[in-house]
């Protein structure tokens, strides 16, 4: 589901192990067979252009209103196959959790004329969207859920986006794996106002339980998982995203995911 | 038609143009792009091999799942799971080596492009492999359909389909003929490969991308999910596997300069036997040598 492309079953810890090890064994390929081309840079990075093929095809081909599938009730997963991070560690969401989230603010600032700051029971009071759509991972899988939240759109109508407003950069409480750096990730203005965007705070009619992103989590749903954040704390409109992170607006486009996201 | 393509008078024979340009480039691309998307597909694969059947997955009872686990003794072995019924395949599927070391690894690491477990850049060779062979297909696929050269050499005539036992047998006793057109079982081979096998990796890869799902909601209709889809892409590439091995098997023992020659050159030498149907008479054959008496003929000279 969201933030990853790993089996779920590891935990960090091991999966950091796991990587390590992937990395020896790359340096060890590294020495042996000089450096392999077919990962190299320069590949790599031409390689990474045909993202904006797709994007460009898939913006041509898929209009600003074309609605991801919804599903009926029977088709709901008996479980829902969490993964990326299912429990923040820091002693701040912990005290969210603690106060099971009347503490919680959803700030959205940037570039808007009116900066805003919401508590939960406030986005629970808006105009609500409940859909049962389907989960696409990045590794293969497809899980079905159904997801009530606030439409993204009508809060960004509340805080009104300046002209050069571009992208929306979503920051979370987890920390994927002990990186320093929270996961976040960023969508498009149109993508951003697409009908079925919303941050939900509720999965198959309970509150959205902490494994699957408690209190608010982004469902974008022509996107893969990983673009939807779990445990968004604050959100920024901003021109562009270049100078947050690793520059490429969202924790695995900065290792190497497309930021598309749509295949 | 070309000078260098007359067929002469059947039983002597004759060096023909088999292959237009276009087709030369359209082969050899296409196969280094399959080639990419295969290993490139299998690292894609290793992320999450398992597979399903409807619309999403059933992680309990996949349709079928490579994986490790511990055997009897608590040693590790790989093993390939099928409809619940698992198979032993240790040391190539779900437990292989990298460098000396054993890994649980669905597709071995000599398999998968790049060779590391890498989800991201495998994807990256595939997509790009994809835009490259999805449009070279679809312009193809125009092509053959128009060009005359295509569709006398593939194409499948009229009464045609009865000569499809004749091939077996001569396809099972080794004798090859060298004729002009390709022979039934060739065409309706080829033709499956194109105008099925192909086109259905393209769609049912498109089925897997939630913004086409959106954009184009029947193609989940039309494979039965996104699960579903991507199980019969799996499918139908290990299809295009067995085509491969089975295309390689005859070019190298139906004569293999000549083939080879007929898809760099484009020139190919006939035995002078007509296929029996087709072209002889369009070209204007000399009178009386219908293609069946001329096949006896050369039937007679083994």
């Amino acid at each position: 589901m969201a933030n990853d492309d790993r089996a779920p079953r590891t935990t960090p810890n091991r999966q950091r192990r796991r990587v390590l090890g992937g990395l020896g064994a790359l340096g060890a390929t590294g020495l042996l067979a000089g450096c392999d081309w077919t990962h190299s840079q320069a590949v790599r990075e031409f390689l990474g252009k045909t993202e904006n093929l797709t994007q460009a095809a898939q913006r041509l081909v898929a209009s600003r209103e074309s609605l991801a599938r919804e599903y009926d009730k029977s088709d709901i997963a008996p479980t829902f196959r969490p993964n990326g991070t299912i429990k923040p560690q820091t002693p701040a969401y912990q005290k969210l959790l603690d106060s099971n989230f009347t503490d919680y603010r959803l700030d959205i600032h940037g570039l808007v004329a009116r900066p805003a700051s919401f508590s939960l029971a406030e986005l629970k009071a808006m105009p609500s969207r409940t859909q049962i759509t389907r989960h696409d991972c990045v590794e293969g899988w497809s899980c079905i859920g159904q997801w009530t939240g606030v439409v993204l759109g009508d809060l960004l109508d509340r805080v009104q986006p300046k002209d050069n407003a571009r992208f929306v950069v979503f920051y979370c409480a987890d920390h994927l794996y002990g990186s320093p750096r929270p996961y976040y990730e960023s969508l498009d203005m149109i993508e951003a106002r697409h009908p079925q965007t919303i941050l939900a705070y509720g999965l198959n009619g309970s509150a959205l339980p902490v494994t699957y992103g408690a209190p608010i989590r982004l469902r974008a749903e022509r996107r893969l998982g990983y673009k939807m954040a779990k445990y968004v704390m604050h959100i920024e409109l901003v021109e562009s995203f270049a100078g947050i992170q690793g520059g490429h607006g969202g924790y695995w486009e900065d290792r190497g995911y497309s930021w598309w996201a749509g295949v | 038609m070309a000078t260098n393509a007359d067929p002469g008078p059947p039983g002597t024979s004759a060096l023909i143009k088999r292959h237009s340009l276009a087709t030369r480039l359209w082969h050899w691309i296409t196969a280094v792009c399959l080639l990419v998307l295969l290993t490139s597909g299998l690292q894609i694969f290793n992320a999450h091999p398992s597979l399903y059947w409807g619309s999403d997955s059933d992680f309990d009872s996949p349709f079928l799942s490579i994986g490790a686990r511990r055997d009897a003794n608590g040693d590790p072995m790989g093993y390939v799971s099928i409809e619940g019924l698992q198979i032993p395949t240790t040391g190539v599927l779900g437990w292989s080596s990298v460098n000396g070391h054993m890994q649980a690894r669905a597709f071995p690491a000599w398999a998968t492009l790049p060779g590391p477990q890498w989800l991201s850049l495998g994807r990256h060779w595939h997509f790009t492999a994809a835009w490259v062979f999805g449009v070279l297909l679809v312009f193809y696929l125009l092509y053959s359909i128009v060009s005359r050269r295509r569709r006398r050499l593939i194409g499948v005539h009229r009464g045609e389909m009865g000569r499809f036992g004749h091939e077996v047998v001569k396809h099972a006793t080794l004798r090859f003929s060298r004729a002009r057109s390709y022979n039934i079982i060739q065409k309706l081979t080829y033709l499956t490969v194109l105008f099925v096998l192909l086109p259905l990796m393209v769609l049912t890869g498109l089925t897997m991308s939630p913004t086409m799902d959106a954009a184009w909601p029947w193609l989940t209709e039309v494979f039965g999910g996104r699960q579903s889809a991507r199980t019969l892409h799996f499918l139908c590439a290990f299809a295009l596997v067995a085509f491969f091995l089975v295309h390689l098997l005859l070019v190298l023992i139906s004569g293999v300069l000549n083939n080879m020659r007929a898809m760099i050159t484009g020139g190919y030498q006939t035995d002078g036997q007509t296929d029996g149907w087709a072209d002889d008479r369009a070209d204007a054959a000399p009178a009386g040598t219908h293609g069946a008496n001329a096949e006896e003929r050369h039937h007679g000279q083994r």
